[in-house]
């Protein structure tokens, strides 16, 4: 290998979600990926969780199956039970030392079906489920496990000893996967690229003695509350406090416990506390309503996306309480209740009782975690966290490393995955070179041709833990789908997208010849694939699949189970009628123009083409001003040297040099055609572009406002006017006692735009520490609801304190009022003092927030896709698709999404580019399979179908058949995207669409005509 | 209407079948699941890709074969994933509603509504629109027809 060659794999550290992101996104990309992991399994802390915010989405339903991805990529080769030891060579080319445990089972060889744990006479605490209740010696990690494999625990704890090797299990074992004599082992892995997301640790209180966790059973973590919470956890889904399994009916949490405490050397914001324990009230209140929960807080940080309405519903709607206060003590009463004294905004003391206390722990970096980076030589700041850079967020000092996850400062799963996305954009960009030279082709699964055969049909119904078990009789509904004409197969499974249920799936298609599947279980939007790839995996047209939503549609919206039950029977009944009538449909590939078009020039769309240019694919930025660097042109000054000017200039520099980059200023959008693999744009000088994917970057605009006196009085302003004004002041320009009063969330956080805007708490405190850094003497006032100075923000608004910025909160309720006559006066509800006070100000300065750019709509229609209810763009989920949107091939990144800094413009506009590449990185791709077809002898030639369809994808063909002319309709298969709208327009009935055949959906409906006559008839 | 009538009428449970575009009113179906918003469990959903393949044929069968009434979800004006299919599929609604008029059936058992991914909210509330009203016209005089 000659020096400049790079190795086309990368080796990503922790098996996290942002691991797993990273992992999939490279090995979709062509790159060989190593996936070490710590723990026995894949899934990281996601996994432990019951719910996500703000749409409570079971995390495990969406986690499972990025998982099960990951095992079944062929691309990606999992270490478990691994850590790093040592990374040694340079970008491009490292050798990364691996020690991996010895499992003591062969994964391959274990069916995990419980035996082997029957019989181990040993008890050990179960660390996935926080030490809640005990588990084997011999254990799977957790229930949807990746690997789905057991493990030997020799080592114990320090107060329960491992493995005693008395050998039953091996008894036990009709597989022969145990193997006791296994050893640990050393790996040597050669790869181009390292991630490291190893994420950081959970906070542990021991070593707040005041709250007494360890000491009081019913103090417990909030991460032991997400198991309590989980239908898989430790008790079952049933809400029961640890010390004496009662039903708690008043629950606290208590917030910033190992956050934002300077006693401990913890002085951040862990930034997802409040929304997790949000989160958790509302579930728990869901579980059981009776259940009284009050949260104790210093600020609520609602600064992500539709965070503020997540917790006004939960107090509106579900009756939380937050109180404001600081806890001095919780004490144990006998019967093991607990009492938390405090201190509430008036500064009186209280005294409450609860039944249980849950700790919203933070995150910290110690451990394993802090010796890997210690070991690495990589520097870290003064919390253990590694060093990066604003221009460059998931890079570390060390080239060809990059991180990502709360690794690189705590944050909620979003924030991981477009770090994760971003890492492995970097990395793609950096082995650019060597991309496709180590992986190997996708498996192509031969087919079973099953035209000719009478339908056999296999129904799977899924329990999904309790989530349709508890409102839906799964056991009645196996039983009459076995009665059903072609049934020949029915069955029920705790968890049917498991890898040992999928496996079982393809073992059952083969060894009954199946030929029809139906999975009663989830919503096809989502798990569909996953489903799909175990049919051609057993030799099935993947086609030959349908779906009954049995979970959404059913178990999670009626709580009357005999009439649930009943739903659920119809659907599969409808689901059966259908199935019998589908058709393989054979795979088709669209070409795809490897190239993309970037919307918008601010610091997002520039990183965007970059880093896709980086890549080499050939990119076009469009901007609709007459210069790049949107946004970034009214950012005069940032915290630290950061120097804006220079980061904007070597941007622009480097998009006028690449070769692979191509901008147009003074441009926007007229129209956008085509699809995925093939946009057809068309730019306002009507000049044409035909690319793969589109990026969507057109950013955020900072809201005028219209109360508080603006624009009556030059001494009104916004933080930006301000930021202006003060940029051009030197020492000594602000007068000794000259006042800024700044006032917060004006007209944000409440009526129509009732959202955070993140970054304006943060502008105030950069802003507030320049006025004292020109004249110390001046005086700042910041009228705040809540400080949104998240993760290490928080050391700002320490030192903004620090330097005399007086802080005081106001609610919502009783609003800052101002009166202008020849002085400002602003009028401002202290609580300690319970009096109204005046303050003078010199200057007022209001806090808007952002609004999305204007334009926003235009883009939106054109691209026809969704916005949020506040005109920011809607992603296709908002955990784990942040920068994608539902249409293939269009991505966003940036303020356009929801406002946000310039370093998370960054690692979200990489995250964009890595998405947009897993579709351009190779020439052709699987394409739309519900494509609609036309039956020569029954269509007319009549032209309708022509007339409505929206891609133009129909055109009238004139064959001379025998002598005879003949007009018939004929579809483009890559333009069209199986809308069916010209199956319904054709009045000949001569077109179908595959997958929705007319006779098909009239099965459904007669199917369901059976059952309702039979109801009415009993 | 007799008073043993509106009795029965208010046992009966009407069948209503949903005919949902993927894109938007599924997936508002969907996060209606996600976000545990009850409504009554009287619909029958049909997933189909767009409002616009809805073919006129489906809807009459589906009240020929005792369907008390139907729904078809669409994305909102301006939002159709297929530029606009749902316009195709709101000219088909006035037409049908003549049909069943013609036909001496309530026109008012057919519906068009447009639900978007995150209006789970208001598809629980137009099922229970649908099944409240639906219970004042009384069963399909279709399905009496069956029973007699």
């Amino acid at each position: 290998m000659s020096a400049n060659e790079t190795i086309g794999a990368v080796a990503v550290v922790g098996g996290g979600i942002a691991g797993v992101q990273s992992a999939l996104d490279l090995a979709d990309m062509g790159f060989k990926v190593y996936l070490i992991e710590k723990s026995p399994a894949i899934g990281g802390v996601m996994a432990m969780l019951d719910k996500t915010f703000p749409t409570n989405d079971c995390s495990m339903c969406i986690l499972s199956p990025k998982l099960v991805d990951c095992a079944r990529h062929p691309n990606i080769d999992i270490f478990t039970l691994a850590q790093v030891k040592d990374i040694k060579g340079e970008a491009g080319n490292f050798k990364v030392l691996v020690d991996q445990k010895a499992r003591y089972i062969d994964p391959d060889v274990c069916t995990a079906c419980g035996d082997c744990a029957e019989v181990c006479p040993i008890e050990i605490p179960d660390t996935f489920e926080q030490g809640l209740i005990m588990r084997k010696a011999i254990y799977k990690y957790y229930p949807q496990a990746i690997p789905n494999a057991y493990v030997i625990d020799k080592e114990g704890t320090s107060d329960h000893k491992g493995c005693i090797e008395c050998g039953l299990c091996e008894k036990a074992c009709t597989a022969g996967s145990i193997d006791h004599s296994q050893e640990d082992r050393e790996i040597a892995l050669d790869v181009g690229a390292v991630i490291l997301a190893t994420g950081s640790a959970p906070f542990d209180p021991k070593i707040k003695k005041e709250f007494g966790y360890g000491k009081f059973p019913n103090v417990i973590t909030s991460l032991e509350f997400e198991r309590i919470l989980s239908a898989s956890g430790p008790y079952e889904g049933k809400i029961l406090r640890p010390g004496d399994k009662k039903h708690p009916k008043k629950i606290a949490w208590v917030q910033c416990v190992g956050s934002r405490d300077r006693n401990i050397n913890q002085e951040f914001c862990s930034s997802m506390c409040c929304m997790y324990t949000t989160k958790e009230a509302v579930i728990a209140k869901e579980h059981e309503k009776d259940i009284d929960a009050t949260v104790f807080y210093i600020d609520v940080r609602t600064f992500g996306k539709d965070f503020d309405r997540y917790v006004e519903r939960a107090k509106r709607e579900h009756g939380i309480k937050y109180e404001r206060s600081r806890i001095s003590e919780i004490y144990q009463k006998e019967c093991g209740d607990l009492t938390i004294r405090y201190e509430d905004v008036e500064g009186e003391l209280h005294e409450d009782t609860f039944d249980m206390v849950v700790l919203s722990i933070g995150l910290c970096m110690t451990g394993d975690r802090s010796k890997m980076l210690s070991d690495l030589g990589l520097d870290v700041n003064e919390f253990g966290f590694p060093l990066s850079g604003t221009n460059d967020p998931v890079a570390l000092v060390k080239p060809g490393i990059f991180m990502a996850g709360s690794i690189v400062e705590p944050q909620a799963i979003p924030e991981s995955v477009m770090q994760a996305s971003a890492a492995a954009s970097q990395a793609a960009a950096l082995l650019r070179d060597s991309k496709d030279t180590l992986v190997e082709p996708a498996p192509e699964y031969p087919e079973r041709d099953v035209s000719e055969e009478e339908p056999r049909i296999g129904v799977f119904v899924c329990n999904c833990g309790i989530n349709i078990g508890n409102y839906v009789d799964v056991s009645k509904v196996v039983e009459y789908a076995d009665t059903l004409d072609n049934v020949e197969y029915a069955t029920d499974s705790l968890y049917t997208c498991s890898e040992d249920t999928q496996k079982s799936i393809v073992d059952i298609i083969k060894d009954e010849r199946l030929n029809r599947i139906i999975v009663a279980a989830c919503t096809p939007r989502t798990h569909e694939p996953l489903f799909k790839k175990s049919l051609s995996e057993a030799g099935l047209n993947p086609h030959l699949l349908e779906m009954a939503n049995i979970r959404e549609h059913c178990s999670w919206v009626h709580t009357d189970k005999d009439r649930a039950t009943e739903k659920a029977k119809e659907l599969i009944s409808m689901t059966v009628a259908k199935s019998r009538l589908l058709e393989q449909i054979p795979k088709t590939t669209i070409d795809i123009e490897q190239s993309a078009l970037v919307v918008g020039g601010g610091v997002a769309g520039m990183t965007t083409a970059l880093s896709l240019a980086d890549q080499g694919y050939k990119t076009v930025l469009v901007e609709k001003e007459d210069k790049l660097g949107g946004k970034l042109n009214k950012i005069k000054f940032a915290f630290e040297d950061v120097d804006l000017d220079k980061i904007l200039a070597e941007m622009e520099k480097r998009i006028s040099e690449h070769e692979d980059l191509e901008l147009r200023l003074d441009s926007t959008i007229k129209e956008i055609s085509g699809h995925v693999g093939n946009y057809n744009i068309k730019l306002s000088d009507d000049e044409e572009i035909i690319t793969g994917a589109i990026i969507v970057t057109t950013g955020s605009s900072e809201h005028t406002p219209t109360s508080y006196g603006y624009g009556k009085d030059p001494r009104i302003v916004t933080q930006l006017e301000l930021e202006e004004m003060l940029s051009e002041l030197n020492e000594g320009d602000i007068e000794e006692g000259e006042t800024f009063v700044m006032i917060q969330c004006v007209e944000s956080r409440e009526g129509d735009r009732n959202y955070c805007s993140r970054i304006c708490c943060m502008g105030a405190l950069k802003n507030a520490l320049k006025i004292k850094d020109i004249n110390p003497r001046a005086e700042v006032y910041i009228l705040y609801r809540d400080m949104m100075t998240y993760g290490f923000f928080e050391r700002y608004y320490k030192e903004a304190r620090e330097n005399g910025v007086i802080f005081m909160q106001y609610d919502v309720e009783k609003k800052p009022e101002i009166k202008i006559d020849e002085n400002i006066t602003a009028k401002v509800w202290e609580p300690m003092l319970q009096e109204e006070i005046e303050l003078n100000a010199d200057h007022l300065v209001l806090s808007t927030g952002m609004n999305p750019e204007e334009g926003t709509f235009e883009v939106a229609q054109q691209l026809k896709v969704p916005l949020n209810q506040d005109g920011f763009f809607l992603e296709a989920h908002v955990k784990l698709r942040p920068v994608d949107f539902s249409t293939a091939g269009v991505f966003l990144a940036g303020s356009c999404h929801s406002p946000k800094f310039i370093n998370e413009c960054i690692y979200q506009a990489q995250a964009a580019a890595a998405r947009a590449s897993t579709v351009l990185a190779h020439p052709k791709m699987e394409a739309e399979a519900n494509v609609a077809v036309v039956d020569d002898d029954r269509c007319s030639g009549c032209k309708t179908c022509i007339s409505v369809c929206p891609y133009n994808a129909i055109e009238s063909l004139t064959e001379t058949i025998d002598g005879v002319e003949v007009t018939h309709a004929e579809i483009t298969e890559g333009l069209c995207q199986g809308c069916g709208t010209c199956v319904a327009a054709c009045p000949s009935g001569a077109i179908d669409q595959k997958g929705f055949k007319d006779n098909q959906i009239l099965a459904m409906i007669k199917a369901l005509g059976t059952c309702s006559r039979g109801v009415i008839n009993e | 209407m007799s008073e043993e009538k509106e009795k029965k009428n208010e046992d009966f449970e009407p069948k209503i079948v949903g005919f949902l575009c993927n894109w938007c009113s599924y997936a508002g179906a969907d996060l209606a699941g996600t976000s545990r918003i009850q409504y009554p469990p009287n619909i029958r959903v049909i997933r189909v890709m767009c409002s616009g393949s809805v073919d006129s044929v489906y809807v009459n069968r589906a009240l020929l074969e005792g369907a008390d009434a139907v729904l078809i979800g669409g994305c909102h004006p301006g939002d159709c994933h297929y530029i606009n299919g749902n316009y195709k599929a709101r000219r088909k609604m006035v037409l049908l509603k003549n049909i069943l008029t013609t036909l001496g059936m309530e026109p008012d058992r057919i519906w068009l509504r447009w639900i978007s991914a995150s209006e789970g909210q208001k598809f629980a509330d137009t099922v229970k629109e649908i099944v409240n009203e639906t219970k004042k016209l009384g069963p399909n005089p279709m399905k009496e027809k069956w029973n007699i």
